[in-house]
């Protein structure tokens, strides 16, 4: 979509209560929102779910980032649903509808992560070639720094965010730090990336043009879970020599686990992976000890007034 | 220092999972019952996951904290339909484990913790009592590959409010950094080869062994610090700064900087030199304390042997 013009744009934090980067930012902004103003922008930020975040807790009910589902957008019921799937129909009535012409233009959904993934940013769409000049833009910004892009396209393992009821939905993910924790170093990290985020809308509504460039992206491949017993219980954790090592290539023989008396479990891929979110807390619960990736090169096309 | 004798330590606990999101004592409380620990030589021992609601929820609590339950006090108070989950528990542990300053109490409570807080391997313990003090010497001089240090708490026993005060002669090991809800195996394998080094120093207690007098550091908590708050909201306004993050353990002297305002202002540190102790803990948020500041100290030791009939 070239001919995009981007003035409602919104900065979301709290989408997990207990990730402190984006609740941290978003209040702060909510205060004072001078830094993230742009000309011809109008930023708003917004904390998603304000009762996890009291609780500082990931939810209430129900992951709030699993719950935009066109079901739950349309599900009868109010008060008795459950309370995440309020919010999502909340939200998607204030920045959707999910879809339509009238939803906001981007939205930036702030995430930690306990996995050591560093700056990461999330793209849904391989053909969103406006979201890809603005992550070629930020990757090249904080250069020798870095900030890779996920890319989660997959048929079955992508999922509903908040951030969906966008146009253009920008996942930012930093870590690695615990749930609950405000790590200094990760909250400025995050504050970087949404302040070259907004300055590439500035810039391209102001009628910079951006033109073709390559992108390297992760491609989500498949989910590997911890092994596990009869009763679902895990019998072993993620092995020393993979714990931390988000984005390294990860070949099949290496150790991928390891038992609780010592033993070693390896990797039976058929080629090298690109693994991350290797043992987020968060996903224990949805049976994931990582996620491997395909490295892949996208060409974004050229936007901007012509 | 003339040689000291203890009665022989024949019953141990071994406790997991009294903050229900520390992972690594949850784990290794459940292989052994896997196992079926329930003596290893000399020692009998009890596996005990201390909260399973709190595990079965992977919070580290569900109504109040289960480690501050323990004070004389709370293991008296009077038990009605108000009474919060984690006093109706800490009591029947005493009753299980204790009770607290009886002779029937388990002879060691090691009470297994990990913290956010880049701690390494600490041994916590109250006053000075020998035994602990000797484990922690015999660690220390087993364990090279990881930083092991020890902190003590100056309070007397009665006010003692945390699950190990039950045991007769007690310690919790703390590890970290481990973000709760995580179950890291680099830190797993440090606390099992703790733990396996404490049950290999029982054996040799036990068995009539003398332990050597000696020294150890150890680390007195002499004050806390709060994070700079707003005084409106109390929210929180600034970071442990980057240059204290994850330096538990080293020296802070006065003008080091300590936190870092979400508008950029270095906040410094005041008054006497002290070690910061459980820099950035995330359960310590809501207890108002960013950080310990303690004393080092030297302990004297002396050697010790077991009493025979």
């Amino acid at each position: 979509d070239t001919s995009c013009h981007p003035e409602r744009v919104a900065i979301f934090g709290g989408t997990h209560g207990n990730e402190m980067s984006g609740v941290t930012l978003v209040n702060l902004w909510m205060k004072n929102s001078d830094e993230i103003q742009r000309k011809g922008v109008e930023a708003k930020p917004f904390i998603t779910n304000p009762k996890a975040v009291e609780k500082c807790t990931r939810y209430v009910d129900t992951d709030l980032n699993r719950a935009f589902t066109p079901e739950n957008l349309s599900a009868p019921g109010g008060d008795e649903l459950p309370y995440e799937v309020q919010r999502a129909q909340e939200i998607n009535k204030v920045f959707g509808p999910k879809g339509s012409p009238e939803a906001y233009d981007v939205i930036f959904d702030l995430h930690n992560t306990t996995s050591n993934m560093g700056c990461t940013l999330i793209l849904e769409s391989s053909k969103d070639h406006f979201n890809l000049q603005m992550m070629n833009y930020i990757k090249k910004a904080i250069a020798p720094a870095s900030c890779l892009v996920l890319l989660n396209e997959h048929p079955l393992l992508k999922y509903s965010t908040s951030r969906s009821v966008a146009k253009h939905p920008v996942g930012l993910e930093v870590g690695p730090q615990p749930q609950g924790v405000l790590r200094s170093n990760i909250f400025e990290a995050m504050r970087v990336i949404l302040k070259h985020a907004l300055d590439f809308i500035e810039l391209f509504n102001e009628g910079m043009e951006f033109p073709s460039c390559s992108v390297e992206v992760f491609r989500v491949s498949e989910r590997i879970d911890y092994p596990r017993d009869a009763n679902g219980n895990i019998i072993a954790m993620v092995h020393p020599n993979l714990q931390d090592c988000d984005w390294e290539p990860l070949n099949p023989g290496d150790p991928m686990f390891q038992t609780f008396d010592g033993k070693t479990i390896h990797y039976q891929g058929s080629g090298t992976v690109y693994p991350t979110f290797i043992n987020e807390a968060a996903y224990y619960e949805k049976q994931q000890a990582f996620v491997t990736t395909r490295r892949e090169t996208l060409v974004a096309s050229a936007i901007g007034k012509a | 220092m003339e040689s000291v004798s203890f009665p022989p330590l024949s019953s141990i606990a071994i406790c997991g999972g009294t903050h229900g999101n520390e992972m690594t004592g949850v784990y290794l409380v459940r292989e052994m019952q896997k196992h079926k620990v329930d003596k290893i030589g000399s020692v009998s021992i009890s596996t005990v996951l201390s909260n399973p609601r709190a595990v079965d929820v992977c919070r580290r609590y569900t109504e109040t904290d289960l480690n501050r339950c323990f004070t004389d006090a709370l293991l008296s108070s009077a038990i009605t339909d108000s009474t919060p989950y984690e006093v109706r528990r800490a009591q029947e542990l005493n009753a299980q484990l204790g009770p607290k300053g009886s002779e029937k109490a388990v002879d060691m409570l090691i009470d297994l913790h990990n913290t956010t807080a880049n701690m390494g391997l600490c041994l916590i313990f109250y006053n000075a009592d020998y035994l602990p003090l000797q484990i922690f010497k015999y660690i220390q001089n087993k364990m090279l590959s990881v930083p092991v240090r020890a902190m003590q708490l100056d309070i007397p026993l009665s006010d003692a409010y945390s699950l190990d005060s039950l045991g007769k002669h007690s310690f919790s090991i703390e590890v970290g950094p481990q973000p709760n809800g995580v179950l890291r195996a680099d830190i797993f394998n440090i606390v099992k080869e703790a733990v396996d080094h404490t049950i290999a120093w029982l054996q040799e207690f036990n068995s009539g062994s003398t332990f050597k007098a000696g020294e150890v550091e150890a680390f007195t908590v002499v004050k806390s610090v709060d994070y700079p708050r707003d005084p409106v909201t109390g929210e929180i306004s600034a970071a442990i700064h980057p240059q204290l993050q994850d330096n538990d353990f080293k020296l802070l002297k006065p003008g080091d900087p300590i936190f870092l305002s979400f508008t950029g202002e270095t906040v410094k540190h005041e008054g006497e030199e002290l070690y910061p102790l459980f820099v950035n803990e995330c359960a310590y948020y809501e207890k108002k304390i960013a950080f310990h500041l303690a004393q080092k100290r030297t302990f004297k030791l002396p050697s010790i042997h077991m009493k025979k009939d």
